[in-house]
């Protein structure tokens, strides 16, 4: 059975959810074969096969962190010019759509993005123009590029050889052109990721300001939910551009979308449609966002949401 | 410093959009046609580069005979000159195949950046600024919330999940940017009545030295087996708020088993 190549999304060997997912989804297609690089990718290994993966190749090079996509894009070919795999995986991220990109051009394939689900025939599933219309479609010439988005498929253990395959690649002078030379934190928190996460509490216009953001973010910490924000928000400052779901932001889809706040433009539905269940909180009656809801409350959001925050506590607790 | 930008025409992002039933393409005839929202940011950091370094910029746009008007709505912004590639053989192209005309467009133009909005809001692939520094060979500096130039340093803040990343590079580069990074001007009338006599050259694949087999619907490396309008979403409980409007939600949430 031919591999299935995933590259690995890790912080320094801690392995994020959404591979776990591609290495789920992989064994359905053929023979999970991990690719992992960087700094700490040895330390990945055993997640890795925890999750599926027959063989994992292993490039621990720190020049894989210093410069973005281009040297995973090499390392990918390095490995599929070995392997001959049947697709390659990667998660529909800013950087696993990048290297695939460049992996596709690299090796004279096709690539889709944003698939959530493949099928064995490596038949991908889209979900596009914000949900409202569903795509299949397939790669035809060379070896499947696919970009997943994360929470597509649940994550389930099964435990395989995880076989270390150590690669070294002579990385090009180009793929070293762009240098990484500082890294900056600004926020560090215990939230989950936007787009990992299973809950997604956002808040928009209806917020009227910055500070009561602090309002959104207790629920969410209620809940062990990420805190998104419609463009209004972010284009007012009020919350970073990062969080941002919608058209020109992030894409989601949680098991649950709390919406605070947000009337529901087209430009944030594109981003949060397919989420399982949506619920919402907003004085208009007239939003567009209950449309969309499985239930919403029509109401004043500074009485509604720190009223549902302390039910939800005294629930959890 | 001499500057291209990649600019797209695409349906108004804020209507909704459709695939044709015949070919699976996007249906542009459905919503009014606009300059894809992103590159309006990439457009405005280019003019600003060059305001403060001298040099010219110039847009470089692939698409059909409407998307002269695109090239028009950047030239009154304030670009220089546009070069419009335009043949029907490009109908259909998908991902793979565009970067590789547009690189055959761009690489001649010799520029120091080339910068492009990070995605278009149709397609919302992501992936052409990769695919065009993996074709160009030029260092990605990708993502940007900030470009900053230094001589021949190239230095952005590439947006990350929790803050940025520096990243630099010597040029020529080429440079991807997020709405973050600036305002995008309206057009002046006066820059609008430049724009009229602003030069744009319009290629034929030929003249770009692209093979028309490699691109359009025939030279696409991924199809569209089937699609299907989704049903809308079934309406769901809407109730008004009677002082107890948290509780009845916090009732559904722990109800559906979702908290």
């Amino acid at each position: 059975m031919a591999e299935i190549l995933v590259l690995v999304d890790h912080v320094e060997g801690t392995v994020k959810k959404v591979t776990l997912e591609l290495l789920t989804l992989a064994r359905s297609l053929g023979e999970p074969a991990a690719v992992v690089a960087g700094r700490g990718a040895a330390t990945a290994a055993p997640t890795l096969a925890e999750y599926g993966a027959t063989t994992v190749y292993l490039a621990d090079d720190p020049a894989y962190d210093d410069h973005p996509a281009a040297p995973k894009a090499e390392l990918l070919a390095a490995v599929v010019a070995r392997s001959a795999p049947a697709a390659v995986l990667v998660a529909a991220g800013v950087e696993g759509k990048e290297v695939g990109a460049r992996l596709a051009v690299k090796i004279g394939s096709g690539i889709i993005t944003d698939a959530i689900d493949v099928s064995p025939e490596l038949v991908a599933t889209q979900s596009v123009f914000g949900g409202s219309t569903v795509v299949h479609s397939r790669v035809s010439r060379g070896v499947p590029v696919i970009a997943v988005r994360p929470n597509s498929t649940a994550p389930v253990a099964a435990p395989a050889a995880g076989t270390i395959v150590e690669v070294a690649v002579e990385l090009s002078a180009a793929a070293r052109a762009a240098r990484v030379v500082e890294r900056v934190v600004q926020e560090k928190g215990a939230r989950p990721e936007l787009t990992e996460a299973a809950i997604v509490v956002s808040g928009g216009r209806g917020l009227g300001g910055p500070e009561n953001f602090a309002l959104i973010e207790r629920l969410a910490d209620t809940i062990g939910a990420a805190v998104g924000a419609s463009r209004a928000a972010t284009d007012a400052g009020w919350y970073p551009h990062q969080h941002q779901v919608g058209q020109t932001g992030k894409t989601v889809s949680p098991q649950l979308y709390v919406a605070t706040g947000i009337s529901g433009a087209i430009q944030h539905r594109a981003g949060m449609q397919t989420s399982k269940t949506i619920v919402a909180i907003n004085k208009d009656p007239e939003a567009p966002i209950f449309e969309l809801v499985d239930f919403g409350v029509v109401g004043d959001l500074f009485q509604v949401v720190p009223q549902l925050t302390e039910k939800l506590a005294k629930h959890r607790s | 410093m001499n500057i291209v930008v990649c600019i797209k025409q695409v349906p108004d992002s804020w209507a909704e959009k459709k695939l044709r039933a015949g070919d699976s393409t996007l249906d542009r005839d459905s919503a009014d046609a606009v300059l894809n929202e992103l590159d309006e940011y990439a457009i405005e950091e280019a003019l600003q580069l060059t305001e403060a370094h001298g040099g010219e910029v110039t847009v470089v746009c692939m698409g059909p005979e409407k998307a002269a008007e695109t090239v028009r709505k950047a030239l009154s912004m304030g670009a220089h000159k546009g070069v419009h590639l335009s043949d029907p053989a490009l109908h259909g192209s998908d991902a793979v195949a565009t970067s590789e005309a547009l690189a055959a467009v761009i690489a001649p133009l010799g520029a120091d950046l080339v910068i492009l909005g990070s995605e278009s809001t149709d397609a919302r692939m992501a992936v052409l600024p990769s695919m065009l520094a993996e074709r160009l060979g030029l260092p990605q500096l990708t993502f940007a919330g900030k470009v900053v130039v230094e001589g021949t340093t190239v230095r952005i803040q590439r947006l990350t999940e929790d803050g940025y990343h520096v990243v630099e590079a010597s040029t020529p580069a080429l440079v991807s940017v997020v709405e973050k990074i600036n305002e995008p001007r309206y057009p002046s009338f006066k820059g609008i009545m430049a724009a009229k006599k602003k030069p744009v050259s319009t290629l034929t694949l030929a003249q770009a030295g692209v093979p028309a087999g490699q691109v359009g619907l025939p030279g696409a490396w991924s199809e569209v087996v089937d699609f299907a309008v989704r049903p809308p979403r079934q309406a769901g409980t809407v109730i008004t708020d009677d002082g107890d409007g948290g509780t009845k939600l916090a009732e559904f949430l722990v109800g559906q088993k979702l908290v």
